[in-house]
């Protein structure tokens, strides 16, 4: 049995949680996800500014904190930290390592492979289209506006980079449940063909992927008796060599694993439970057999998977348009109706402005912004305040730039008891729009580089 | 007794998004629930149920291993996460929003 911490759900989540996973008991493994869509083309931004950038510059960081741990307790570390830059943010760990005193005694190992951004006019020229798997358009529609394009690799670059002895793995884009996969797929040495074990590994990869979000986190059954969120523990996999699995968390913290949220976690971003595809194998979801085996410790067998298929997801991203969002706050009484004029003033003035755009969203905050009317039916008039948020989207710059200054007017100049929000006008802000496709296995290489540490 | 209860009574769920696709997994709190929800939570339902959310089509997928039913729900997030102007750009609270609907169940008098 191996022991795989995750400890970060998302760039963004908790920077504690790594550490309190080294220090809060025995692991094996740390693994870290920090690339969501939108990252990579933010990522693609700063690394066209500055070679030097375009990873995640909160992994070398947290290395530098946790490197005694990582070190004593011979812990590997496995993270897509890498962004669009892998070989400098695997520079970055070792020059981390070195500041914490424990220069010379790791190695880092990185995968790139994934970044395609500058094979696209070769791979379009040579016919692999690059369709939207949505609408079946090519990508050639799109090509001048793209920003970013990484494949999804898979868990066996990883597991080679074990192999080669990495004690902490870089890599760039690759699924999200490869950074626990690789390191099972290594122990185990399971091979590329074992569908249920792989299977098994994948639907253990999903439960942690997403952080605290299985150890209690966002869990609706019993959530105001759930115990010290504040000091929620993040999920442990302890991964059998026959692909079975528990999750559970470390003694003394927060939260609860019970069968009741990791259901949630196993429904959560799926598509056909049958067919959980990932670039290792497909996981049937409908397989899956789980028990509560204790206390914070919910069990997992007979997972049944299926062949991988020839492609890999490619993630793409590209400049679409602009928006801008606004908001005001009217106060009680009949905060819904005063707010619910004002926009419709608004719309009013931007269509006699002349202003044309692809989309104008109107909704109220405390009344319906998340439901929608119908649902969330007739607010009441005794709402103490309605906060009024409005938003245009469209090809114009200068026309979104017009309607952030409409704003302000309605302070004086509509419906009573409204506050401005302090924070000035609203923001223009470029759109990025993805745009997933799939790509030949044969037109990927993933590659693997493992130095000592310097 | 038949008893007419909003589906928070008797399930749970959580919501994600995949572009301008939203998931909707439901699941039953108790495993005799889960009949109840097969015959009444169509994909027909959660569309009219959406109609002012979703623009596209709804897919359902049974997981009777979980006792929990999968939806998707097409064109529902506005252009997707980083395009669309709502407040839930992600549809994360569509989960709430599906347990609002009400359906038809056979209640043991301690939890209805």
């Amino acid at each position: 049995m191996i022991r795989i911490a995750n400890a970060q759900g998302f760039w963004g989540d908790s920077l504690e949680a790594p550490l309190e996973q080294l220090r809060g008991g025995p692991i094996d493994y740390l693994t870290l996800d920090y690339l969501a869509e939108v990252t990579m083309s933010i990522l693609q931004k700063q690394y066209s500014r500055d070679p030097q950038a375009g990873y995640a510059r909160d992994f070398p960081q947290m290395i530098e904190r946790g490197a005694k741990e990582i070190v004593e307790r011979r812990v590997k570390v496995v993270a897509n930290a890498g962004g669009v830059n892998p070989e400098t943010c695997g520079q970055a760990v070792a020059a981390s390592l070195k500041r914490a005193g424990y220069g010379g005694r790791l190695k880092v190992g990185v995968v790139t492979g994934d970044n395609i951004v500058g094979r696209l006019d070769d791979l379009i020229g040579r016919g692999v289209e690059l369709r939207n798997m949505d609408t079946g358009a090519p990508l050639a529609d799109v090509r001048a506006r793209v920003r970013s394009a990484n494949v999804y690799l898979g868990a066996f670059p990883i597991a080679e980079a074990l192999r080669q002895g990495a004690d902490i793995v870089v890599t760039g884009r690759c699924s999200d449940v490869a950074l626990s996969l690789g390191p099972t797929i290594h122990e185990f040495g399971w091979k590329a063909d074992d569908w249920d074990k792989l299977a098994g590994g994948i639907v253990g990869g999903h439960v942690i992927e997403c952080g605290a979000q299985v150890t209690g986190g966002n869990c609706q059954v019993d959530w105001e008796t759930m115990p010290d969120l504040a000091g929620i523990g993040y999920p442990i996999l302890e991964a059998e060599p026959d692909g079975g699995f528990a999750v559970t968390k470390h003694p003394n913290t927060g939260g609860r694993v019970t069968v009741a949220g990791v259901k949630e976690q196993l429904v959560y971003e799926i598509g056909d439970p049958r067919a959980y595809m990932t670039p290792d194998g497909v996981a049937d979801f409908t397989t899956i057999q789980l028990e509560q085996a204790g206390p914070d410790r919910v069990r997992f067998w007979g997972i049944q998977g299926r062949p991988a298929t020839e492609f890999y997801k490619v993630s793409i991203s590209y400049a679409a348009g602009y928006k801008a969002v606004g908001t005001l706050v009217y106060g009680w009484p009949d905060a819904y109706k005063k707010a619910r004029l004002a926009g419709d003033i608004l719309r009013t003035r931007l269509e006699r402005l002349g202003l044309k755009f692809d989309a104008i969203h109107c909704e109220c905050v405390g009344a319906n912004a998340c439901h929608g009317d119908a649902l969330s039916g007739e607010p009441s008039p005794d709402l103490a305040e309605v906060t009024l948020r409005v938003g245009v989207r469209g090809g114009d710059a200068a026309a979104v730039e017009r309607f952030t200054r409409e704003f302000a007017p309605l302070a004086l100049n509509g419906p009573p008891v409204v506050t401005y929000p302090s924070g000035g006008k609203p923001k223009v802000e470029e759109v990025i729009a993805y745009w997933p496709a799939l790509i030949p296995k044969r037109e990927v290489t993933a590659t693997v580089t493992v130095r000592p540490d310097a | 007794m038949m008893t007419r209860v909003p589906l928070r009574r008797i399930a749970h769920a959580r919501s994600g998004d995949k572009g301008d696709c939203s998931n909707i997994g439901l699941i039953a709190l108790k495993p005799e629930f889960y009949p109840a929800l097969v015959a009444q939570v169509t994909a027909e339902r959660v569309k009219e149920h959406f109609r002012e959310l979703c623009k596209g089509e709804v897919e359902r997928f049974e997981l009777p291993n979980l006792h929990a039913l999968n939806f998707l729900l097409h064109e529902a997030l506005d252009g997707g996460g980083t395009v669309s102007l709502r407040t839930d750009a992600q549809g994360k609270t569509f989960s709430a929003a599906l347990l609002r609907m009400e359906i038809e169940i056979d209640l043991p008098a301690e939890s209805s």
